[in-house]
């Protein structure tokens, strides 16, 4: 008979009941990240420079209480002003003689909308009373139509969209040098369409 | 005969819960890494917009946030039902955002200070007013990268 008896098995019966408990606990104080948004650069408060803007280089979009959006003037559906702004931007309205010819847009090149993608400036304005979930589907769309037109030339000059340039860029995974690459491609991409939308202080209503 | 021993009729074999911890543990991992800590309790609906072309808000370190909308039910009766902005824990004017902003950046450490950015939780019901009061404030203090955090979802639902 050996004297040596064998060692007690732990109970290991409660490491579940355990586990559940921090489990439990990590459930109620955390939250599931949901941070992404549209990132947005407001202008400097002491920029008060009068530009002179021909009104065929200004998209005039504005938001009024009722949330109706109006281009130019004009009630628009909100799922039209995604092309409105591309074919605006895209226009290169400027004859091949002058300076300001855009040789890579390919809108209808019409006399009375934007002369080059540089000049073509959209003004969003909107009342006190507009509702913020409008105002975000504005600046969603204009983004957008931004993003189709940069996706375009990125595609034309390196076979990959601006997007996913851009995705890239932030990915952790890529190295400096791809990086320093991409970050020259992006840039360039830009440079043909500048994002240029101007907000107005605020359009109050009309004071008795 | 006896090769075949019959076996005991009556109890069932016990389902073994040896790996029960395991699957446990499994979870747990998983909501240590996806999820971070709450870091203030929201007092405002916060129901956020959708949109589609989001960018992913990069480092947490470098972001303030600032709320925005109606209070909940529970402080209803206290602040009312207009919408109100919430700094860190509590409801806010627009003329506090400014100094708030101001305290935040000075907490940072100071390479971080030039590039923080203000990411914006507002209600989708909430009025443009406020927002571009906020703004005015922000471009006081200088802090003009903005972030209109969003979910991710078809715009044209914001509009009803």
């Amino acid at each position: 008979m050996s004297t040596r008896k064998k060692a007690p098995e732990v109970n290991a019966g409660s490491m579940a009941d355990i586990a559940f408990l921090l489990l439990i606990f990590f459930l109620v104080t955390t939250t599931l990240e949901t941070d992404a948004g549209l990132d947005r650069l407001l202008p400097p408060l002491d920029t008060l420079t009068i530009v002179d803007i021909k009104e065929r280089n200004l998209l005039r979009v504005s938001l009024n209480d009722l949330n109706q959006l109006l281009v130019e003037d004009d009630v628009v559906d909100i799922k039209e002003l995604r092309q409105l702004t591309v074919d605006f931007l895209d226009n290169g309205g400027a004859l091949p003689s002058s300076n300001l010819y855009c040789d890579y847009c390919q809108g209808a090149k019409d006399a009375t909308s934007s002369d080059n993608p540089h000049k073509a400036v959209i003004s969003l304005t909107h009342k006190r009373e507009t509702s913020y979930g409008a105002y975000i589907a504005v600046q969603n769309e204009l983004v957008g139509a931004y993003n189709v037109l940069r996706n375009r030339e990125g595609k034309r000059l390196y076979g990959q969209t601006y997007v996913e340039m851009e995705a890239l860029y932030f990915d952790e995974k890529t190295t400096l040098v791809e990086k320093e690459k991409l970050k020259n491609k992006i840039k360039a991409v830009q440079d043909l369409f500048p994002q240029k939308i101007a907000e107005a202080e605020l359009s109050n209503s009309p004071k008795e | 005969m006896a090769k075949f021993a019959k076996k005991k009729d009556g109890d069932l074999p016990a389902v073994s819960t040896a790996s029960l911890p395991d699957i446990v543990f499994m979870l747990l991992f998983f909501f240590m890494t996806v999820t971070v800590m709450k870091d203030s309790s929201i007092m405002v609906e916060n129901i956020l917009p959708n949109a589609t072309e989001i960018k992913k808000l990069e480092k947490k370190d470098r972001v303030i946030y600032i709320f925005a909308g109606k209070p909940t039910k529970e402080y209803e009766s206290v602040y009312g039902t207009e919408t109100r902005i919430q700094l860190n824990d509590k409801f806010a004017s627009v003329n506090e955002v400014g100094s708030y902003i101001l305290a935040e950046r000075a907490k940072k450490p100071q390479e971080l200070q030039n590039v923080l950015t203000t990411a914006l939780k507002v209600d989708k019901q909430a009025n443009m007013g406020l927002i571009s009061d906020i703004k005015q404030e922000l471009r006081k203090v200088n802090a003009l990268k903005v972030n209109y955090t969003t979910f991710e979802g078809d715009a044209f639902n914001n509009i009803q």
